[in-house]
């Protein structure tokens, strides 16, 4: 039986508003995201970015409109079991009073893996991230890079099924940013990951995803692929905010 | 100078010859400050941490009464908890009045309000970020309070001591509600002021020794556990 466009939508968003003390954040926000796609989420500070990751990825719940999620309506409240088919990592790493190990283990702990398969998985994902001689270390004791990767660890061993990187190469420094942006792009790459990022870099949207949606005024603006935005804006204000943007 | 020397040795003495009434005031004090340290963690960390998590009208009104009650004269709990144990009193019928279980009652009211305010503190210093982190993590509501409660773990062991230290040190309460009866509900501090009252210098030098040792050595023990954790 083929395999309906609908079907094969992971998250829908339809016609989202968030109101936050009586000031609207997110106003008809219509969204959606396949399968191993890469979705870029871009737009000028206090856009509603960051507030639309928490909605997609169940950490808020929206004042109106739909969301589903693999072809099911979500629930209000949003059921456990549905919020753990989702990662996010923050700006901030983020980090336990833990060692690495435990740091990463942690999601798979409150899920209740076994003992054994958490410390292959844990083991797993430092090697990918390349900080598995980090294991045993404490988070505290670690670079603003490592830092980062250990966070981004944390999300991915939880082979979730939507990541949400919400500008989580902001806070490292310009070498630091590049090694970890290069070992992303071989993780998108190998692991089939769905994945929304946000960022404030041109050339990480370039290298990571292969879809933008620009958000303007908690709306969104335009969508597209990052050079067709850039070169081919919708509107005068697309169009300045991506001049804008990638000079920045 | 002489009184003080005298004091020390009697001290010394009733150590070394392993006093019984002495041992026995000693085993007391711990098993009624402990247990009393005890009652005040397991109502007041649940407390102290809905405090900091739960945002309700008053909140700042009843945080201010917690704070308050962390300064509380014990023999101002004392009569309270006098009055309600008396006979007469709303839960006289439990008759533990001058009984170790009600000097562990007063003192766990003593405790709480610092295992309250203190855990409260320390749960709101974390980072908000953080506690969205745990939630994105994919945390159920009890594991989502394990893990705060793990990240300021330290600070709730200081909690400890400083809970410990305000129950073992009092004395206005265990005198109201204990009666500093001999061989059953006589602590440390108890008959220690019994000591002075009676002008006997060196035994309550003797004895106060004794509590500052004990209250050090717990303290020295809870100390070195929360740096051992921390260096980890």
């Amino acid at each position: 039986m083929p395999i309906t466009k609908h079907s094969e939508t992971l998250l829908k968003a339809e016609n989202l508003s968030w109101v936050k003390k009586n000031k609207p954040i997110l106003q008809g926000i219509n969204f959606s995201l396949v399968p191993s796609e890469h979705v870029g989420l871009i737009g000028p500070n206090g856009s509603g970015k960051s507030s639309l990751l928490k909605i997609l990825s169940f950490l808020e719940t929206p004042t109106s409109g739909r969301l589903t999620f693999q072809g099911g309506n979500v629930p209000r409240p949003i059921p456990l079991a549905l919020r753990r088919k989702i990662a996010v990592v923050f700006q901030e790493p983020l980090l336990f009073d833990a060692s690495v190990q435990e740091n990463v283990a942690t999601g798979l702990t409150i899920r209740g893996l076994h003992r054994k398969q958490t410390r292959r998985r844990v083991q797993e994902w430092l090697e990918r991230f390349g900080i598995s001689h980090l294991s045993k270390q404490h988070a505290r004791s670690l670079s603003g890079g490592e830092a980062q990767r250990v966070s981004l660890a944390r999300a991915f061993v939880l082979e979730p099924d939507i990541i949400f990187l919400d500008e989580p190469f902001s806070a490292l420094d310009a070498p630091a940013k590049e090694a970890l942006v290069a070992d992303l792009a071989s993780i998108f790459a190998k692991a089939q990951t769905t994945a929304v990022l946000i960022s404030h870099d041109f050339n990480d949207i370039l290298r990571l995803t292969e879809r933008t949606v620009i958000l303007l005024d908690g709306k969104v603006a335009a969508e597209g692929s990052p050079s067709e935005l850039l070169h081919f804006p919708e509107s005068h204000p697309i169009g300045k905010f991506m001049a804008h943007w990638q000079k920045a | 100078m002489e009184l003080i020397w005298q004091g020390i040795t009697a001290a010394l003495q009733l150590l070394i010859t392993g006093d019984a009434e002495v041992i026995g005031i000693t085993l007391l004090t711990l098993q009624v400050s402990g247990t009393a340290t005890f009652i005040s963690l397991i109502l007041g960390i649940p407390l102290g941490t809905f405090l900091a998590l739960k945002q309700f009208p008053g909140r700042r009104f009843v945080l201010s009464l917690v704070n308050t009650g962390m300064g509380m004269p014990p023999v101002v709990v004392g009569l309270w908890v006098s009055i309600m144990l008396w006979r007469s009193g709303p839960l006289g019928f439990l008759n533990i009045m001058y009984t170790p279980t009600a000097i562990i009652m007063a003192q766990a009211i003593i405790a709480a309000p610092v295992v309250v305010a203190l855990t409260s503190a320390a749960i709101q210093q974390t980072n908000p970020k953080l506690r969205l982190q745990i939630r994105a993590l994919g945390a159920s509501n009890f594991q989502y309070l394990w893990l705060i409660l793990k990240e300021v773990r330290f600070s709730l062991l200081a909690a400890v001591i400083a809970g410990f230290g305000a129950v073992v040190s009092e004395v206005g309460a265990s005198m109201a509600v204990g009666g500093n009866i001999k061989g059953y509900s006589r602590v440390l501090t108890t008959a220690t002021v019994l000591e002075v009252s009676k002008g006997n210098f060196d035994i309550a030098i003797a004895l106060s020794i004794i509590l500052s040792l004990l209250a050090y050595l717990v303290t020295l023990a809870l100390t070195l556990f929360q740096q051992k954790r921390q260096g980890e």
